[in-house]
């Protein structure tokens, strides 16, 4: 490694820690975020400072806060198991059969197509406004990376691999879960990752259309109630939650599937 | 009894549909190997050299003519051939050892400890013992492709099946494998049909060379190896044996379209 010479100083050796640089990043935004609104005495219905962020999340209960986070992480998960549990079944369909991918996939992508946002105030009329229609809204925002990528990983095994199966008369079963699937890993886990944050947003976005608890609802009230530190807190939280799924999904195919990331990620 | 020939080809011709219109691959192929007999099949690209193969191993049918496998018609995939590819592709979630019982696992669903101890023995016979537990991540490509080799042998094959297996490595790499499947095959003789369009490799393996023609491809010249038993590196110096390669060479590039 490198040897020591006097410019290997404290500094030069914190900023080789990895989160060193995005960390001194972000504080100095933060910085400049406190005293740049406190100088030019930004209002806090446009900008509020981070201290102000800060007292509006300490405004709300505890209690309150997990309230909305388990509605919010709730309807996300379910929307998002459906979305997989769903659309695995579809891209082997898909990936075997070229008469289901020719029926199959335009219809997909009208659907992928359609503005959720704009559909989304239908399906509650039509599904009502328990738990239901948010999971059918987040499952419709997060399924269609899924289908693409799990369809292209079940296409993209080595044919020779498929030859090997054949020559072995094993059953269409066994080809798809000794040979497809595991070849498909990596490209499932990228859909898996793309998802997650989709089915956060597919939850917020119907809370904002109905709702009386979870955090796009909070957001919302908190907006319309003019509290816009707490708004802006509610945001802080959502994205939290967001990046802490996402790096959930990373971490299982680390720990599991160590072997479908790339070289320089193991 | 009339030894019956381990692959037979009578009039054997192959067409693909394909988008752009039908694709003669074969036209009238006639061939026989005899059991235990190492038959090299020589030809530039896309002459159809692979589809033979794949008639062989019965993943497909031919259009015309009759393909017959130990004088039985090949009718689909048959558990006395095993196949080793151009690329070694092996699983790479799987460690050598799980890759070498592989056919074991998908054939019957489940591993038995019987194969992990064939596969212990076979990774040792291709001189990869010690490596039981790496991944394929982790070899250079002629100890993957030792591993395709494990792989195909581990059903104990009477007819092995090799698609251009050296093809992708180097040219050091390429020669010990050559030896290397020479040492395995005369520990333990079976029919090899090994596809290549590499002159020296065809001479040094096969007791015969086989030449096809370009699409679609047929056999032109059907040659007996002028180069006795055990061969080695010094082996294709002999001048004779140059003017062999030289007239292979010829027939090759006449056959290659300009």
């Amino acid at each position: 490694m490198a040897k020591l010479d006097p410019a290997d100083g404290f500094m030069a050796r914190l900023l080789r820690w990895p989160p060193a640089l995005p960390g001194l990043t972000f504080l100095a935004l933060l910085l400049i975020w406190e005293f740049g609104t406190r100088i030019f005495a930004v209002p806090a219905y446009i900008l509020p400072a981070p201290s102000r962020i800060v007292q509006g999340f300490e405004a709300v209960p505890a209690s309150r806060w997990l309230e909305h986070i388990w509605a919010t992480l709730r309807v996300a998960l379910m929307g998002y198991g459906a979305a997989i549990a769903i659309s695995l079944p579809i891209a082997i369909g898909l990936a075997k059969s070229r008469l289901l991918s020719r029926a199959l996939y335009p219809l997909l992508v009208v659907i992928q197509s359609v503005p959720v946002v704009a559909v989304a105030p239908i399906i509650i009329v039509i599904l009502g406004t328990d738990d239901a229609p948010r999971i059918v809204i987040t499952f419709m925002i997060s399924f269609f990376p899924l289908v693409v990528s799990m369809t292209t990983g079940l296409m993209a095994t080595p044919p020779e691999l498929i030859e090997l199966s054949q020559s072995l008369r094993a059953p269409l079963r066994r080809e798809i879960t000794q040979i497809r699937l595991p070849y498909a890993t990596p490209y499932i886990f990228s859909g898996l990752k793309i998802s997650i944050t989709l089915a956060v947003i597919g939850a917020v976005v119907a809370e904002f259309v109905a709702a009386e608890k979870g955090l796009g609802y909070f957001i919302q009230f908190s907006t319309s109630m003019f509290r816009l530190p707490q708004a802006w807190a509610g945001l802080l939280v959502l994205v939290a939650m967001s990046l802490i799924l996402f790096q959930a999904v990373s971490l299982i195919q680390r720990v599991f599937y160590p072997w479908s990331l790339p070289k320089g990620e193991r | 009894m009339a030894k019956e020939h381990a692959i037979e080809f009578a009039g054997v011709g192959q067409r693909f549909d394909t988008d752009t219109g039908p694709l003669q691959a074969l036209s009238d192929v006639s061939l026989r190997v005899a059991q235990h007999e190492f038959v090299a099949v020589l030809g530039p690209s896309g002459c159809g050299k692979s589809t033979l193969l794949r008639l062989t191993a019965g993943l497909l049918r031919a259009s015309e003519g009759a393909v017959q496998v130990f004088g039985m018609p090949v009718t689909r995939p048959r558990d006395d051939i095993g196949i080793v590819f151009q690329q070694a592709t092996l699983l790479p979630w799987a460690n050598i050892e799980d890759n070498v019982l592989f056919p074991a696992k998908h054939m019957r669903g489940r591993v038995r400890a019987e194969d992990r101890a064939r596969a212990r023995e076979i990774i040792e016979t291709v001189g990869l013992a010690g490596f039981e537990t790496r991944f394929p991540g982790e070899l250079s490509g002629g100890m993957q492709q030792r591993v395709g080799i494990a792989r195909a042998l581990f059903l104990n094959p009477d007819i092995l099946l090799m698609d251009e297996p050296f093809s992708a490595l180097d040219a050091l790499t390429r020669d010990a494998m050559g030896y290397e499947l020479l040492r395995l095959w005369q520990a333990s003789p079976k029919t090899v049909l090994f596809i290549t369009h590499s002159i020296p490799e065809a001479v040094l393996l096969a007791d015969r060379i086989l030449v096809m023609s370009a699409r679609p491809g047929q056999v032109v010249a059907d040659y007996t190896v002028p180069l006795p038993r055990p061969r080695d590196e010094h082996s294709l110096r002999a001048p004779e044996i140059q003017d062999f390669m030289g007239e292979l060479r010829g027939l090759l590039i006449k056959k290659e379209p300009a």
